[in-house]
C-alpha cells in the first residue's frame, strides 16, 4: 500500500483506485480504534478519576459557551418567530415553534458543533502534543496502554456529557424565548409556556433530542480522539489534528442529523 | 493531573444540573407521566373524527379529563371508533354526549364531554351513544353551494 498516495501522473483510474483504496484502509482503521477503545472502556480498571477530570474539561469548560448561545439562539428564535407568526396572527404558537425547532433540531445540532469548536478540539491536541513530546511512548515503556490510561475516559467523558450539554442548552434557549417573547414582545407568559409544553412530546421529541446528541458525542469523541492519537508527532502534526477534528467533526454531525431526521424522524 | 476535591464537586454540579435540565425537560415538557393504563375506557364512535389524534386530549367543560387513546374502524357500521382513557373518578351518565370540536385558529381538535342526567353510569369499557361528528368546513361550504345552485335553477 502507498501509504504517502504518490500520484501516479497520466493514469486518472488508478489514482482513484488508490484514493479509494485509502478511504477503505482509514475507515478501517478508525473502526478498529473504536473497538479498542470500547474494549478497555468494558474492561476493568475503570478510570475513575481520569473519566471526572475528561468531564470537567469538556463538560464544565464548556458551559459558558453553551449557556450563553442558548440564551442568544433561543432570543433569536423568539423574535424571528414573533415577526412571522403575527403576519399570521398566530404569535400564540411562539412557544410550539420554539420548543419544537429547538427540542428537535437546534439543541443537539448546535450543542454538538459549539463543542466539536470548544472541546473536542482541545482534546485533540492535548492528546496530539502527547504524541509529539513522546509521552504516549512513554507510557508505553512503563507497559500502560495509552487507549486505556488517555484515550477511554476522555472519550467517555465527552459521549456522557454531550446530552447533559444539550438538556442545558436547550433550558437556556427556553428561557432567552420567554425572555424575548414575553418580557419584551408582551406575550402573554402562561401561552407561550402552554403553546411549548402542549406541542412537544416525549417518544418523539425529547427522546430523538436525546439519542441525537448521543449519536453526536459518540462521532466527535471518536474523529478527535483517532485525529489526536494518529497525529504526525510535529508541530504542524499537532494544527493538523485540530482543524481536522474541528472540520471532519462538524461534517459528520451534519451528515448524520440528516441521516437520522430522515431514517426516523426525529 | 492531579485529584482535586473541589474539581470533583464541580463537575458532581454540573452533573447534577444537567441531570436536572434532562429530568425538566422528559416529564415537565415532554409531559411523560408515570400514569398507569387502567383509568376508565370508554369508546364512542363518530361518522368523522376530522382531524382527531391519538392523545388528542377529552374534556368536559373545558376542564382535560382525559385523552384519546386509540382509533380504529368498527367493521360493520363504517364508523370510526374512538377510545378514550378518562380520569377512573369520573361518574359519567349514560346519556353523556361525545362531540368533537375544534380549539384555536390552526384547528387542533378535541373531544368534549357533555355529561346527561340519567342515573345510570357508565363503566369501563362501555360505549358512549349520543355522538357528534367533527363539522367539517369544506363539506359546509360544499353543501352551501350547491344549495344555492339548486335555488337558481
Amino acid at each position: 500500500m502507498n501509504e504517502a498516495g504518490v500520484q501516479i501522473p497520466g493514469r486518472p483510474i488508478e489514482t482513484l483506485g488508490q484514493r479509494s483504496l485509502m478511504l477503505a484502509v482509514h475507515l478501517g482503521r478508525v473502526a478498529r480504534f473504536f473497538g479498542q477503545v470500547l474494549r478497555v472502556l468494558v474492561m476493568p480498571r475503570y478510570r475513575v478519576q481520569r473519566f471526572v477530570n475528561g468531564c470537567f474539561d469538556a463538560g464544565v469548560l464548556s458551559l459558558p459557551i453553551i449557556c450563553l448561545s442558548g440564551l442568544t439562539v433561543g432570543a433569536v428564535l423568539g423574535l424571528q418567530g414573533y415577526y412571522n407568526l403575527a403576519r399570521f396572527g398566530a404569535e400564540g404558537s411562539l412557544g410550539a415553534v420554539v420548543g419544537l425547532s429547538l427540542v428537535r433540531e437546534l439543541g443537539p445540532v448546535l450543542t454538538a458543533l459549539l463543542f466539536t469548536g470548544r472541546a473536542a478540539s482541545a482534546t485533540a491536541a492535548e492528546i496530539a502534543s502527547m504524541v509529539t513530546t513522546e509521552q504516549l511512548d512513554g507510557l508505553r515503556m512503563m507497559s500502560i496502554d495509552p487507549v486505556d490510561f488517555v484515550i477511554s475516559p476522555k472519550f467517555l467523558a465527552m459521549v456522557v456529557v454531550m446530552p447533559l450539554l444539550n438538556a442545558l442548552f436547550i433550558c437556556f434557549a427556553f428561557f432567552g424565548g420567554y425572555l424575548i417573547g414575553v418580557s419584551y414582545l408582551g406575550l402573554d407568559g402562561g401561552q407561550y409556556i402552554t403553546s411549548l409544553e402542549g406541542a412537544v412530546d416525549f417518544e418523539n421529541d425529547i427522546a430523538g433530542s436525546v439519542l441525537k446528541s448521543l449519536v453526536f458525542g459518540v462521532l466527535v469523541a471518536t474523529v478527535a480522539t483517532y485525529r489526536g492519537y494518529t497525529s504526525e508527532p510535529t508541530a504542524s502534526g499537532v494544527s493538523a489534528a485540530t482543524t481536522g477534528t474541528v472540520v471532519v467533526g462538524s461534517i459528520c454531525v451534519l451528515l448524520s442529523d440528516y441521516a437520522i431526521t430522515a431514517l426516523w424522524g426525529v | 493531573m492531579q485529584a482535586s476535591p473541589l474539581r470533583d464537586l464541580v463537575v458532581g454540579l454540573f452533573v447534577l444540573v444537567g441531570l436536572g435540565a434532562l429530568v425538566y425537560l422528559t416529564f415537565q415538557v415532554g409531559g411523560l407521566s408515570y400514569r398507569v393504563p387502567g383509568g376508565l375506557v370508554l369508546y364512542a364512535a363518530f361518522d368523522d373524527i376530522g382531524g382527531l389524534k391519538e392523545r388528542s386530549p377529552v374534556t368536559i367543560s373545558g376542564v382535560k379529563v382525559g385523552q384519546v387513546a386509540g382509533i380504529g374502524l368498527e367493521p360493520v357500521m363504517m364508523q370510526a371508533r374512538v377510545e378514550l382513557d378518562l380520569d377512573p373518578s369520573l361518574e359519567l351518565p349514560v346519556d353523556t354526549w361525545a362531540r368533537i370540536r375544534t380549539s384555536g385558529v390552526l384547528g387542533d381538535q378535541f373531544v368534549a364531554l357533555d355529561p346527561g342526567g340519567e342515573d345510570d353510569i357508565l363503566s369501563s369499557g362501555d360505549t358512549i351513544e349520543a355522538t357528534e361528528s367533527a363539522i367539517s368546513i369544506e363539506g359546509l361550504i360544499g353543501k352551501f353551494v350547491n344549495d344555492a345552485e339548486l335555488e337558481d335553477e
